[in-house]
């Protein structure tokens, strides 16, 4: 009983500690203030940001990219993934295509996204998206085919012959906890998307960054990356949460 | 028993051959299988495993393409479909309700939805599951998923009904109280059954005519009538007899003397 509530505890206890070492570091004199800002610094840098606008505006932005490509990503993963799934001709088209993109880190496409898109919203979705796509699309394909056969062959049985029926009756359906497993997994990869994409100076959380930490302002720093641990956070609930009524045809 | 006449045939099937390539050598499954099968007929097909009755029923479906021979179905004109096909493993859909399940087969066509699920209700009735409408696959025995998988085939209203082995893998009693059930709707329903098992005590128990399959490729051995009144009784004289002599069709006669039936 008593250690149950220890127990519970524990997690709290150590975030505080945490908290405690952390502030005292700088303040016994182990390191500048101006390179490590303390926690109790954090409130006051949060509410100047805030009062601003700077924090609800970078804010803004940076949701923007991220939900513009996480859609782009994800939308163009699910599909080549159904594609190559369902189709033989489709899979073996993009096997080597796939063999020698696949490697390349999101972010080496910098270059060529500064070039096309210049420094812009588009760069920003188009290097986030990158890094969505393999993953969405990796996942998707190994869904569907894994599709149980016997499954489809009750689809057939019952007329639904066409590849659109097949796919809409039982494939996708079927395949869809494998599909979000994917896209869970692409929801963290984009926010670390998000920060490099704007750290070329797009506006946004991660742009802001940036320009504060330039400014030796490093306690504005701690509170964006905060933001952003935060909303990791979030966004994992609600997909955690829609994911649960989704699949709530699952045995819990 | 009443004879076969061309006019209420709803299957007949000749000649047919069936082949299939497997690692680029041809191997036969099927061979000069002739079969007709009347309107309200309650067929059971019993054979050992791999002799290719699940392979017949998948052709008969148009899952699968016969090499050579012809396949006749001329439904019963009353039916919305030719047939529909109840498997072995439920297959319900795991991610539909039980309702949603049994409606499945009537989303190919112009039902609305509230008909779909008004006309999958009934058939749930029929199959004493109605008030387990809204749960879900994982929710149910074997023999409730099986039921639900029964009330699917229902559901489209088919002149024929196929079953491929779709008790086997129950426990005794559920397996005879299903056996009992399926009597009941077949007789209340007034549809055609074609039901594939290889338990030889169970065709003879439910059957009208019991073909048997053997040999490799399979063909049909012998066709016998069984000629007991129902309700039948379980193990009686009359239908352990029979039995004998279709375990003996398919084995030769040697066979006769084991003492179990189920192949």
């Amino acid at each position: 009983m008593k250690n149950a509530v220890v127990r519970r505890l524990l997690p709290l206890i150590g975030l505080l500690a945490f908290l405690a070492i952390w502030e005292a570091v700088p303040r016994l004199g182990l390191a500048q203030r101006t390179l490590l800002p303390t926690p109790s610094d954090l409130p006051e840098a949060f509410l100047r940001e805030l009062s601003n606008g700077i924090w609800i505006t970078a804010l803004g932005n940076s949701l923007f990219h991220y939900a513009l490509g996480l859609l782009v990503g994800a939308g163009c993963g699910v599909g080549l993934g159904i594609l190559t799934g369902m189709f033989g001709v489709a899979e073996g088209l993009f096997a080597w295509v796939s063999r020698i993109l696949r490697p390349m880190p999101g972010l080496a496409w910098v270059p060529f996204a500064i070039l096309w898109f210049g420094v812009s919203e588009a760069g920003a979705v188009f290097i986030i998206s990158i890094g969505v796509f393999w993953i969405v699309y990796f996942a998707t394909f190994g869904a569907i085919r894994s599709v149980d056969r016997d499954l489809v062959e009750v689809a057939q049985a019952f007329g639904f012959s066409s590849a659109w029926e097949r796919l809409t009756k039982v494939m996708l359906p079927a395949a869809t906890p494998g599909i979000l497993v994917g896209l869970r997994t692409a929801l963290g990869q984009a926010w670390m998307s998000v920060v490099a994409a704007e750290l070329f100076g797009v506006s946004g959380l991660g742009s802001r960054m940036m320009q504060a930490s330039s400014l030796l302002a490093t306690d504005i720093v701690v509170v964006y990356m905060l933001t952003m641990a935060a909303l990791y956070g979030l966004m994992d609930a609600l997909f955690m949460f829609s994911q649960g009524r989704l699949l709530r045809w699952r045995p819990s | 028993m009443s004879e076969v006449t061309t006019t209420s045939t709803v299957i007949d099937i000749q000649g047919l051959n069936l082949s299939f390539d497997q690692d680029g050598r041809k191997t036969d499954v099927l061979r000069g299988l002739n079969l007709a099968v009347g309107h309200g007929e309650f067929v059971a097909i019993v054979g050992a495993s791999g002799v290719g009755k699940s392979t017949l029923l998948r052709v008969l479906m148009g899952l699968v393409a016969p090499s050579a021979g012809s396949v006749r179905v001329n439904p019963d004109p009353s039916a919305e479909r030719p047939m529909a096909l109840v498997f072995q493993d439920s297959r319900l859909l795991p991610w539909r309700s039980v309702c949603s399940n049994v409606a499945f087969g009537l989303e190919k066509g112009s039902m609305t939805r509230a008909a779909r699920r008004q006309r999958a209700m009934e058939a749930l009735t029929v199959v004493g599951l109605a008030d387990l409408a809204d749960r879900w696959p994982w929710q149910l025995s074997g023999g409730q998923r099986q039921r639900v998988s029964l009330a699917r085939a229902l559901a489209v209203r088919p002149s024929i009904l196929l079953m491929d082995e779709p008790f086997s893998a129950l426990d005794v009693s559920t397996r005879e109280g299903l056996q009992d059930e399926l009597i009941r709707i077949w007789r209340q329903t007034n549809r055609t059954i074609l039901f594939v098992t290889h338990d030889i005590d169970e065709a003879v128990y439910l059957a009208d005519r019991v073909v048997a399959l053997g040999g490799k490729p399979g063909e049909v051995r012998a066709m016998r009538h069984v000629d007991v009144d129902r309700p039948r009784k379980r193990g009686s004289a009359a239908l352990d007899d029979l039995a004998s002599e279709v375990k003996a069709d398919i084995f030769g006669e040697q066979a006769r003397s084991g003492d179990n039936w189920v192949i």
